[in-house]
């Protein structure tokens, strides 16, 4: 367990199921405290931002439809942005999994025998696992996105997506930076932080002229790429070295430029709640004498087009990563990211995640959820969380319908049974009998139940259950009328 | 005004009081209300766990035995919200076109109780007198599911001698969320603890809702730690007169 807390496995093929992984968080006061305070800021700067948007739900409206229509052409829109993006001196690789992906970045750079690389922050690649695998291949990976930063010298792990180190507080990144970079004189103030960070990262960008990235859009009408960020390290590494690979999930297109007119606004006030982003980068293709003169595009499938296959679950790739429905998730704000056990956490890791692992790990995750629905009312571009939610918690309950593990799980029979009581109305009463008598041999003389066995104990561990009354609802209409009609004749 | 009770499978096993104070409150309003003995559940548990045909098959029973009522009142919001977000789906992959004729003709009948009073019958003031400090919770399904709105604070605005002690985390869940609750025990408890600390720190006598199920976990924790507060619907505070108290419906 502790060794859990010292290291979380954000693999859904290895990671513990949710339950389990959320105990040690739970156990951390500090980084609870830690989540809850950072996710209560960018909240609250959230709900000011779009509070002063008159035509909020407008713009919800207007990006939702954006990134359905395009989820229902993503093939036409592919195969336009590989055409201008490769005619505007780009290259287009296309990776159905992640092995090809790393493969294919890797292949770049030993065309370039390139030993080092700097990245601008992409979620992407840690879901692929790049990192790891270059530092296998020899290629040795700097970050330079400040939180990934910290992350990566203190050898922790992303437990946001926007805010990956948001779990990690400025004392403890003193301690990261104090340590790793060999300066003990550094002290908490934020903006001394930054200084170290912008001093260690200044002889990367100059020195290395290989960068990944991430992209928030690919715009299939231009060929064009979109990142938006707040440090500007991510532009250093767009404009500075001479290759330039950019990594990004096919459903990351739009179809037009214009389209960034609505997507952006709601992005920026949704992730981080500002305006605009203080960076946005756009670029098409290689132009010459400026900017990386080769540029490669890596468009990654990985589960998605299966996911694009349901109807119902289509919706999930609307997603534009704002990580506003994790700031707004009573769950998440509990546990943090990494109970979640992949680089996706939250509500839409809850169910990304899964879709992702074609619903063979991850299981548990659709259950992280008290189907409150904050998640729903922030997406900006309003992925019904709860119904993909439900939908995956179905396809659970027939995996396990076809599995053993049915036979040992007091919840599973538990619910098969209460089908069975439900059917009938006299299955029903004789239920609620049987459960009285039951129940009575747990009640105590104050009329409560402090303890229970089996799943009940999962309740009572922290709550009592008031004793089952002496008389049904239905038992006491049936004594009323009985009651009334004697009188009335 | 005719209305048949849908009393929910939870408020009829262990809540009875609550449907004893909805019967009080719309006969004194002159509500000819009928139960109908054949009903259980509406389906949400085993919906809301991945369960479908079960909750199918529990969701086929409530239409067809309500499909004639000329309105459903339900003291419950969650067990709404299940019928208005995810009758339609089941009936689309599970049912046939008569079932989902039935339940289309007879969804603007169905009504959460303050929902009820509000719309229907258009009264917020309901005579009821309650002398205690209350406060009260928006369930997320009341809240975001099916959107109660002002209808709770209207209806709690307009009880004499109520002392109303508002939430600072209205919108926060307390952390129930069905079989999330045993699932997720430990997630869930942190959950609730936050929100407990706000109830409590209201001050109030009674913590009120439109959900006994949020109010059995939340109620659950007090009674744990002897907070000196209870948890209560509101049906049972707006049944509530002079004349006839609140444990009256006990």
């Amino acid at each position: 367990m502790s060794q859990l807390a010292e290291h979380p496995v954000l693999d859904p093929a290895k990671a513990p199921p949710f339950p389990q992984a959320a105990l040690p968080v739970l156990h951390n006061p500090q980084l609870r405290k830690n989540v809850a305070h950072a996710v209560d800021v960018i909240q609250l700067k959230r709900a000011r931002l779009v509070a002063e948007k008159t035509d909020w739900q407008e713009l919800r409206s207007a990006a939702a439809a954006i990134r359905t229509h395009t989820l229902e052409n993503l093939d036409k829109y592919l195969e336009q942005f590989e055409a201008r993006c490769t005619a505007a001196g780009g290259r287009v690789h296309w990776a159905s999994d992640a092995s090809e992906a790393r493969r294919i970045i890797l292949d770049i750079l030993r065309e370039d025998d390139a030993r080092q690389v700097i990245k601008i922050k992409t979620m992407t690649s840690a879901e692929i696992q790049l990192n790891p695998f270059l530092e296998s291949e020899g290629v040795k990976v700097f970050e330079t996105d400040l939180a990934e930063i910290i992350l990566q010298l203190g050898n922790e792990e992303p437990s946001h997506i926007v805010v990956p180190a948001l779990h990690i507080n400025r004392s403890q990144v003193r301690e990261i930076f104090a340590k790793s970079m060999g300066r003990p004189e550094l002290t908490d103030d934020p903006r001394e932080l930054t200084a170290a960070a912008r001093n260690y990262l200044r002889s990367k960008f100059l020195d290395i002229p290989t960068a990944i990235s991430g992209a928030n859009y690919l715009i299939a009408d231009t060929g064009g790429v979109a990142i938006v960020e707040s440090e500007g390290n991510g532009r250093m590494c767009l404009t500075l070295p001479k290759t330039l690979i950019t990594l990004a999930g096919i459903e990351k297109v739009l179809p037009r430029f214009e389209d960034l007119e609505v997507m952006l606004q709601v992005l920026a006030r949704s992730a981080t709640g500002e305006r605009m982003n203080p960076y946005t980068s756009l670029w098409n293709g290689v132009v010459p004498g400026d900017g990386p003169q080769n540029f490669h595009v890596v468009l990654l499938d990985n589960g998605r087009s299966s996911i694009l296959a349901k109807t119902k679950e289509r919706q999930t790739l609307r997603c534009i990563r704002c990580a506003a429905c994790m700031n707004s998730c009573p769950v998440y704000r509990q546990t943090g990211g990494h109970a979640y056990g992949s680089v996706y956490p939250g509500p839409i890791g809850a169910i990304l995640t899964p879709q992702l692992m074609q619903m063979r790990f991850a299981q548990s995750l659709p259950y992280a959820s008290s189907l409150c629905g904050a998640c729903y009312e922030v997406c900006p571009v309003k992925i019904n969380i709860p119904e993909v939610l439900l939908e995956l918690r179905s396809q659970v309950i027939s995996q396990e319908k076809r599995s053993l593990r049915r036979l040992f799980d007091p919840l599973y029979l538990g619910l098969r049974a209460a089908g069975v009581i439900f059917s009938r109305a006299w299955i029903f009463r004789a239920a609620q009998r049987f459960g009285r008598i039951g129940a009575g041999l747990f009640t105590r003389k104050d009329g409560w139940i402090h303890s229970l066995p089996s799943v009940g104990g999962k309740w009572t561990q922290t709550r009592d259950l008031r004793g089952f009354p002496d008389k049904t609802f239905r038992e006491w209409w049936r004594e009323r009328a009985a009651h009334s009609s004697r009188e009335s004749k | 005004m005719r209305a048949s009770l849908f009393i929910t499978c939870y408020n009829d096993t262990l809540f009875p009081e609550t449907g004893r104070a909805v019967v009080s409150l719309l006969e004194r309003l002159g509500v000819e209300l009928s139960f109908h003995p054949g009903q259980t559940c509406c389906g949400q548990m085993h919906a809301n766990t991945g369960f479908r045909s079960e909750a199918y098959s529990q969701a086929k029973q409530f239409v067809r035995l309500f499909a004639d009522a000329e309105n459903v009142v339900i003291p419950s919001s969650s067990c709404v919200a299940m019928m208005r977000d995810q009758y339609p789906g089941l009936f689309e992959t599970l049912g046939n076109e008569s079932l989902r004729q039935d339940f289309a003709a007879l969804l603007p009948r169905i009504f959460e109780l303050s929902e009820f009073l509000i719309d229907k019958l258009g009264v917020d003031d309901v005579g009821a007198y309650f002398p205690h400090r209350v406060t009260y919770h928006a369930s997320c399904h009341g809240l975001r599911g099916i959107h109660l709105g002002d209808r709770p604070f209207r209806l709690l605005g307009k009880v004499r001698g109520l002392d109303f002690a508002p939430l600072s985390t209205l919108e926060l869940c307390c952390g129930f969320g069905g079989t999330f609750s045993v699932k997720n025990a430990e997630v869930s408890s942190a959950m609730l603890a936050v929100k407990l600390q706000d109830i409590v720190s209201t001050k109030a006598e009674y913590c009120t809702a439109l959900d006994n199920s949020c109010l059995m976990h939340i109620g659950g924790a007090m009674h744990r730690q002897y907070a000196a507060m209870k948890t209560i619907h509101m049906a049972q505070i707006l049944a509530s007169t002079e004349s006839t108290p609140m444990e009256s419906f006990r």
